[in-house]
């Protein structure tokens, strides 16, 4: 928004006006507090839209238990009596639960998406890479892949990215623990390199696999 | 009004009586359709009590359509003018059914330039399209449900294998239209026989849905809990199933009976039938002989339950091996797996049962039946969508979808096993100067180029304002709804112009056809259509009427005397007009109702705002009513 243009004094008190009665509803509310009308799912971080304190460390169980709660109220199934506008608004607020339960669930996306919210995009999300230990730690584990010739040295190799992936998880959450953000992107930059290399190193087996049936 | 404000996600508007809703299941070789009344789904029989109904239709000289039993009897003495496993073509193009050729007992045509991608059926003396056909036995399921019931059926939740891409899942839907039927849901067939067997043993925990149907096969893994039925991940292979058992014992008889020559249809035909009757047979015998005979040459054909486990043995080992896929995707060792719900015919094959329960280290679960459990889960999905219900399926793409991008390399925009709905956009530029016109290519599958995926469609922007190249910045939207179907969208962002986008399916109906099919199909499609829109009309009026009798209450005092008068007569107007069927007057009235209370509401906003002003925020007010809002 222009900072020229004349503020809503509605908008500026976080308030919008319900489509079905028009009446006054908080930002993020998804119902509507005076007809229970649901309400488009507007623009909220995807912490805030599940309920969830906003830390890396996100407690699975409760996140799960959050979606569920979430979609049951609001997915347009459960909206099978309804005007085909509710159920359009409801799919709208589903699909933005999707999104940041998908977002969240998986840690390399999570930390991905708290870096670019906080101007740290890792490389990749419009960021270039500029570690040079990084850059040529991947292209040896790549060339040792490419290299092994039979199931068990890539099984080897798997087994090591995958404790090196653990190991980086650990990284990433514990720098975010302790509020340094640099050394999140940084770990998280690796982290996304060896998400790819457990990826190659599963379908580099699965090949050989094959070969050898 | 007396009217009470309702809860979240409760149903406050009366039902409209539109007809029961039926739960189909449109397979390959059999076809099966069910009701669920109060949570419990029952398959709706013929007068012999029979529930299946054989996928197959008769197209007679005389211009009679038979579809089911009485078709399949005709396969033998008529073979040119049957059409079986039709599914096997929904969405596919003329290529891709010459490599299923020899498979296929029936001609078939590419399409005209006029015509869609999809491939045409040539079947006595009539060019069908494969959507013509499946609507044909749409119409006979709607038909059997209709006699069963005594009411008419116009809507329906139709089940698809998980594994059906975009162009197949449009196919079904749009059969589902010619015949009459209202799509409530397009719902994936493991999903389906996970909510019919969820709800009947109460399961908690993590499932896997083994389906093996007449030509496809799919897999999904579900955690069940507190009847949500969350899909993890799903795969499967749109062309495999028990179908190529049958073609694989039907080679074998046609080269004993005359290994010199190439079979003739009726040949094949009769082949193929004998093959079915003998799988079937050695589900519980270890050995047989069997007949073929045509045109007075009879043959005799011996089969023991070994040789036919050969047979099947690599199509089974390719089932097992994409369970280890999906698995994988999901994260889960197979031992995780509290249960193995099997799905379709051939998972009565002895040898598949074994191989299911040596993959997961647990027997499978059979005790609902492997052919009618997926209309038995549609059916209470079908319940759910119309009368509600407290279960929620939760389901994911089955297959990613993309863009093409320089060089043939795909772009994905959604990941396969997404959650959907969902909704995801991404961004290109124009690559010359003064560039305005740019053609997008969008492709379904796990490859990295383009030749490797599937073509769902092409599509042109046009009206981009000429820019220097790199400049423009042309947002691509993609958007996958609860049926799993995929709409996209494009705009240039940098001037907000609005453009023109012409999709082209590359293997679908083209508009034209498909609304002159509709015209053929429906007589009275004019009414039909009216009437939907006059429901429609009384929904929204009711919502209306709902709304304003919450919002007088919430705030009666900003309701001066007159207006209220004049708010409550309007609204009674509508409400003897919601008695009649005129929709435009409806209409109409609810627009006066919403001109008569304009003033009232911008009266609440303003008092909402003098709260939040006041430091009183109506966050701060529902919080003092209830102290501990969240869970």
């Amino acid at each position: 928004m222009s900072p020229t243009n004349p503020i809503d004094p509605a908008t500026a008190h976080g308030l919008s006006a319900c489509w079905s009665c028009q009446g006054p509803v908080a930002a993020g509310e998804p119902f509507c507090p005076t007809c229970g009308a649901v309400q488009p799912p507007g623009q909220a971080d995807h912490f805030t839209r599940l309920g969830l304190p906003r830390a890396f460390d996100v407690d699975l169980q409760a996140l799960d238990r959050a979606y569920f709660a979430r979609q049951r109220a609001l997915h347009p199934d459960r909206m099978a009596r309804h005007s085909a506008r509710e159920r359009a608004i409801a799919e709208s607020q589903s699909v933005s639960l999707n999104d940041a339960y998908e977002t969240l669930r998986d840690p390399m996306r999570r930390a991905g998406y708290m870096l670019a919210a906080a101007g740290r995009p890792v490389a990749g999300d419009g960021a270039t890479i500029d570690d040079h230990a990084l850059l040529s730690e991947t292209m040896e584990a790549r060339e040792a892949l490419m290299e092994a010739a039979t199931e068990t040295e890539v099984a080897a190799l798997a087994a090591r990215a995958a404790a090196d992936r653990a190991a980086c998880l650990a990284d990433v959450a514990g720098a975010f623990a302790a509020g340094d953000l640099d050394a999140a992107r940084r770990h998280a930059t690796r982290l996304r390199y060896l998400v790819k290399l457990v990826e190659e190193a599963h379908r580099r087996r699965l090949s050989l696999a094959g070969k050898a049936a | 009004m007396l009217l009470q404000i309702h809860e979240p996600g409760e149903t406050p508007l009366p039902h409209e009586q539109r007809g029961t809703a039926v739960g189909i299941d449109l397979g390959t070789t059999n076809s099966v359709v069910a009701v669920a009344t109060d949570g419990t789904p029952e398959v709706l029989r013929d007068a012999g009590g029979a529930a299946l109904v054989p996928s197959v239709v008769a197209y007679g000289a005389d211009g009679v359509v038979e579809v089911g039993a009485a078709a399949r009897r005709r396969l033998l003495d008529d073979p040119d003018l049957v059409v079986s496993s039709v599914k096997r073509l929904m969405g596919r193009g003329a290529g891709e059914a010459r490599a299923l050729a020899g498979t296929l007992p029936y001609r078939v045509a590419p399409p005209e330039p006029a015509e869609g991608g999809m491939v045409r059926l040539l079947v006595g003396g009539r060019r069908l399209s494969p959507v013509e056909v499946s609507a044909d036995i749409l119409r006979a399921l709607k038909a059997r449900a209709e006699a069963a019931l005594g009411r008419p059926v116009e809507r329906a939740v139709v089940t698809v294998p998980a594994y059906f891409d975009d162009a197949a899942r449009t196919a079904t839907r749009d059969a589902a239209r010619l015949a009459g039927l209202e799509v409530l849901r397009l719902v994936n067939e493991p999903t389906a026989a996970a909510l019919a067997y969820g709800l009947d043993h109460a399961a908690e925990g993590l499932y896997a849905v083994y389906d093996l149907g007449g030509g496809t096969f799919d897999i999904s893994v579900l955690r069940l809990q507190k009847g949500v039925f969350q899909v993890l991940a799903t795969g499967g292979d749109a062309a495999l199933g028990g179908d190529d058992i049958d073609h694989a014992v039907a080679e074998r008889f046609l080269a004993e009976r005359r290994p010199e020559a190439a079979p003739t249809v009726a040949e094949v035909k009769q082949a193929l039938a004998t093959a079915r009757l003998a799988k079937e047979c050695l589900t519980t015998q270890e050995r047989g002989e069997w007949l073929v005979e045509i045109g007075g040459g009879t043959s005799r054909h011996r089969l023991d339950r070994a040789t036919l486990d050969e047979v099947a043995e690599p199509l089974v080992a390719r089932t097992i091996e994409i369970c280890r896929t999906v698995l994988a995707d999901a994260g889960l060792a197979p031992d995780e797996i509290r249960g193995v719900v099997m799905v379709g015919g051939s998972t009565r094959m002895p040898i598949v049962q074994d191989r299911v329960a040596a993959l997961f280290g647990r027997p499978p679960l059979v005790d609902l039946d492997p052919d009618e459990v997926v209309a038995l889960g549609a059916a209470l999905q079908a319940e759910a969508l119309t009368a509600g219900s407290d279960t929620l399926l939760l389901d994911v793409t089955p297959l990613s979808l993309g863009i093409e991008t320089m060089g043939g390399i795909v772009e994905k925009v959604i990941e396969r096993n997404t959650p959907i709905p969902v909704a995801r956009a991404q961004e290109f530029t124009t690559y010359q100067d003064g560039q305005t016109g740019m053609l997008f290519h969008v492709v379904q599958g796990e490859r990295e180029m383009v030749d490797e995926c599937r073509s769902l469609a092409r599509f042109e922007l046009t009206g981009i304002p000429p820019m220097t190249a790199g400049a423009a910045r042309i947002r691509v939207s993609f958007a996958v709804d609860a049926d799993g179907l995929l709409t996209v969208t494009a705009q240039e962002k940098t001037t907000g112009a609005r453009q023109h986008v012409e999709v082209r399916p590359s293997y679908g109906l083209g508009e034209d056809e498909m609304a002159r099919m509709l015209r053929d199909s429906m007589e009275h499609a004019s009414d039909d259509m009216g009437r939907r829109l006059l429901i429609e009309a009384r929904v929204e009026a009711r919502r209306v009427l709902l709304a304003l009798d919450a919002a007088t209450k919430a705030d009666a005092a900003l309701l001066p005397a007159d207006e209220r008068a004049a708010i409550a007569a309007a609204a009674a107007g509508l409400e003897r007009l919601l008695a009649g069927d005129d929709r435009h007057a409806i209409d109409a009235a609810v627009e006066e109702l919403e001109r008569l209370s304009r003033a009232f509401a911008q009266r609440r906003m303003d008092k909402a705002i003098r709260l939040a002003l006041a430091g009183r925020s109506i966050d701060a007010v529902a919080a003092e009513a209830a102290p501990n809002p969240t869970e």
